[in-house]
């Protein structure tokens, strides 16, 4: 068996599309709303900066990508502490750019089992700002952001008053990196190279030099 | 409730179209007989698959789901946890079992690796006084690891090892740049790196059976169904041959539900509901031929009561259902300083690994009873759900590279940024695939209480690793971290300790569930015989995983292709004899 790294069968067993509804039904029909499109193709074209080439959507799909499940503000909230963590530089656009709010948002809805942990870590986030600032983290100035950011996005030397949101932060940096590099926009940057048909030489002399190895010995 | 019968008797009903079923289905109508093959699952065609896909076409970025557990672009349906199908576990047990529902069943998930048992395998309570031998050997089963290997393609390198025969190989892909690391890291510390065995075509196939079948275009995702149908896979090899007999007919989303037998204990069909639309049938052969995975078989079998088997079809010696068996199973993953800031280059290659570690220390004193294999995995992989999770675990020590010390990993803005760019494919990944000892008490037997949705009563499992087991897996790290630190390595998380079992995965993870309808001579001790006949009905045949003795350190995938081959052929010939 292949198993890949991530790909643990019991952290991605998923839910159904009935369980989906229901905890929907249950916990978040207030910012559940539909987004004034009736096709496919107007849902995609809407809710999705993604690229697509093709594949096609599972009804299942489309239903969710026509719900919301951040307010406006947890959603300016997402938004600017992903650019925080991916900003765009001279290889490529930031995390926004990319569509990671659009993927985090699907991916709250797909794997409702992550929704506590980023709604309430964005709740922690907002209070240590109120806090700190008195004013709302999406409202306060980056130094003011970057300053909460400093303090839990180091596990090692974070102090244990800010564990839980380290724990925030940890889970919240790995959807933006999920959302930025498998992004087309992201797999240009790495850049990956692969995807196409192909006759496999090997890896180039360049590498293999580099490494200290040969096809020979 | 009416059940229909179908009109039409056969000479066999397969049930299940995996490795087990599409061979015997290959084979019965090449030798002219009329088969019905029941299927659980839907219809599949690999041209239909999801090769070539970006994960960005996809909202999840090709995560997992119930459904497709390893993947949304993933070929297998199916999984650990299927809705309506539920298995329970005795109390301390925790087995995971796997199911593929769809035309191939798991043949459209396994990683490919096809090894043969060597004569080691076959033998191996003789060696150890553990578990049993099997009442065939080597030499019985060669000529058709043979016919496979021809038939099907593999590729490999001749390595002369005794107990990881030679077969017939194609040329093997060259390692990736990491694979040669971990080759001259073996070499260093005296752990065997040779060219991995899959089935996977790197050259035309040298027969002109199966012309839709190309050459590998080395795309690394045979995990999605490929198009070209260079790997192998049983609607890809196995079932395409069938239905140009003429002789095949397929009877989709359709679960069994029992074997029927007559006055004097012989088979005449197979009881099945239609999944869709719930109307029971039954159909009606001269031969049942059991292949829905060993535990699917084993709960046909024992739901299969009547006056002439009480205790369940084949089953007078109580051992259905006992003395299963999975593989053992542990991970590491370390991160490789020398990969870092690696040389961009199109690292795809084969779907899996070009390298692997076959069981190396056979003749060596140690504290566990058999061996275990090493499988590679990392590089510059599509970029998916999941992409390098965990980063403030790792890139700590990109502080020690810059001699630049870093008091933590993980961190925000353009610094993480550039650190995912220079971590990219530095990764390595190595799991350790072993061999558990066959025990009567792991088994699976009928729930008293529980039914699934059909109303089929479900299994229950019971399942504990031994000492043997966990040692091996002890070892396993050993092994890992000897391969780490000679490639200068830092291993992503702590070695496992004894109070975790050193890691040891669940049983049924690695899904190579065996050994619940074994051969054997002796009807009082075993399920079937050499040909996997069942003893107890001379028309009953079981070509999955169920009759393995042991299991070898070896994915079973190849041998379920071979033994169910040659069953065929006894099949046919006893046909022919008049005797079944």
């Amino acid at each position: 068996m292949k198993r890949k790294p991530g790909a643990d069968p019991q952290k991605n067993s998923g839910i159904s599309r009935r369980d989906s509804i229901k905890y929907i039904a249950l916990g978040t029909l207030a910012s559940t709303y539909l987004v004034g499109c009736t096709t496919p193709e107007e849902v995609e074209e809407a809710v999705h900066a993604i690229h697509r080439d093709g594949h096609q959507l599972s009804d299942r799909d489309i239903e969710l990508l026509r719900q919301k499940f951040f307010t406006d503000e947890e959603r300016e909230t997402v938004r600017q502490l992903a650019n925080l963590i991916i900003p765009s530089d001279d290889r490529s656009g930031n995390a926004e750019e990319a569509g990671v709010v659009e993927f985090i948002e699907f991916m709250m809805l797909d794997k409702p089992e992550n929704q506590t942990k980023i709604r309430g870590g964005l709740k922690w986030l907002e209070l240590e700002s109120m806090k700190r600032y008195q004013q709302q983290f999406y409202k306060t100035s980056v130094t003011n952001q970057k300053a909460i950011l400093d303090d839990i996005a180091y596990p090692d030397t974070a102090g244990p008053e800010f564990s839980q949101g380290v724990s925030f932060f940890n889970a919240f940096r790995d959807f933006v990196a999920t959302g930025f590099w498998s992004s087309k926009m992201g797999m240009a940057d790495l850049p990956y190279q692969g995807n196409v048909a192909n006759a496999w030489q090997g890896a180039p002399q360049s590498w293999l030099d580099r490494l200290g190895v040969s096809y020979n010995s | 409730m009416q059940i229909k019968e179908q009109p039409n008797e056969y000479d066999v009903v397969i049930v299940g179209s995996g490795a087990g079923g599409g061979m015997a289905a290959k084979v019965l109508t090449e030798g002219g007989a009329k088969v019905a093959l029941l299927e659980a699952g839907p219809f599949y065609n690999s041209e239909e698959g999801n090769m070539f896909k970006w994960n960005y076409e996809s909202p999840r970025r090709g995560a997992g789901s119930r459904e497709r557990p390893f993947g949304e672009f993933h070929a297998n349906i199916g999984g650990w946890d299927i809705e309506g199908e539920p298995y329970s576990n005795a109390s301390g047990s925790n087995f995971k079992w796997f199911r593929a529902r769809m035309l191939g069943g798991r043949t459209n998930h396994w990683g490919r690796i096809s090894l043969r048992f060597g004569p080691y395998d076959f033998k191996r309570k003789s060696m150890d006084g553990l578990g049993d031998d099997w009442p065939i050997s080597y030499e019985d089963v060669a000529p058709y690891y043979d016919k496979v290997d021809k038939y099907v393609g593999i590729f490999g390198s001749s390595e002369n090892m005794i107990n990881e025969p030679n077969g017939h190989f194609m040329p093997p892909p060259k390692p990736r740049g990491y694979e040669l690391l971990i080759q001259k890291a073996g070499r260093s510390v005296g752990i065997p790196v040779i060219p991995s065995r899959l089935s996977i075509l790197t050259r035309p196939l040298g027969h002109n059976e199966s012309p839709h079948r190309n050459p590998c275009h080395y795309c690394s995702q045979c995990g999605r169904g490929c198009a070209t149908h260079s790997n192998f896979s049983s609607p890809s090899v196995l079932i395409p041959p069938a239905q140009a007999t003429g002789n095949l007919e397929m009877i989709l989303n359709s679960m069994a539900r029992e074997v029927t037998t007559d006055g004097e204990g012989k088979a005449t069909g197979v009881s099945y509901v239609n999944t869709i639309s719930g109307q029971e049938y039954h159909i009606k052969s001269k031969i049942v031929v059991l292949a829905a995975s060993a535990c699917e078989s084993a709960r046909i079998l024992l739901n299969s009561r009547s006056e002439q088997h009480p205790n369940g079809l084949a089953n007078s010696s109580d051992v259905v259902g006992k003395y299963l068996m999975d593989s053992t199973g542990t991970d590491m993953m370390a991160l490789i300083p020398d990969l870092i800031d690696g040389i961009p280059h199109n690292e795809d290659g084969v779907g899996g690994m070009h390298v692997y570690t076959p069981w190396w220390l056979e003749k060596e004193k140690r504290d566990f009873p058999r061996g275990y294999h090493i499988e590679f995995w990392g590089g510059r992989g599509m970029p998916g759900y999941g992409f390098m999770g965990g980063i403030q675990r790792h890139n700590k020590i990109l502080g020690e590279i810059d001699s630049k010390p870093r008091l933590s990993g993980g961190g925000y803005g353009l610094k993480l940024k550039e650190d995912y760019r220079r971590l990219y494919g530095s990764i390595i990944g190595m799991s350790g695939r072993g061999e558990a000892i066959a025990f009567k008490d792991n088994k699976c037997e009928i729930d008293s209480e529980k039914v699934d949705k059909y109303g089929i009563p479900v299994l229950k499992f019971n399942y504990q690793w031994s000492t043997n087991e966990i040692m091996q897996v002890k070892h396993m790290h050993e092994s890992f971290e000897q391969i780490i630190d000679a490639m200068g390595g830092k291993p992503l998380w702590e070695k496992p300790g004894k109070e975790e079992n050193y890691g040891i995965t669940d049983p049924g993870l690695i899904i190579h569930e065996l050994g619940v309808t074994r051969m054997g001579n002796n009807p009082k001790s075993s399920a079937v015989n050499m040909f996997n006949q069942a003893h107890d009905a001379k028309n009953v045949f079981v070509v999955d995983g169920g009759p393995f003795v042991s299991q070898a350190d070896k994915n079973p995938t190849w041998t379920i292709l071979a033994l169910a081959w040659r069953t065929s052929d006894y099949i046919i010939d006893q046909m022919k004899q008049k005797n079944i």
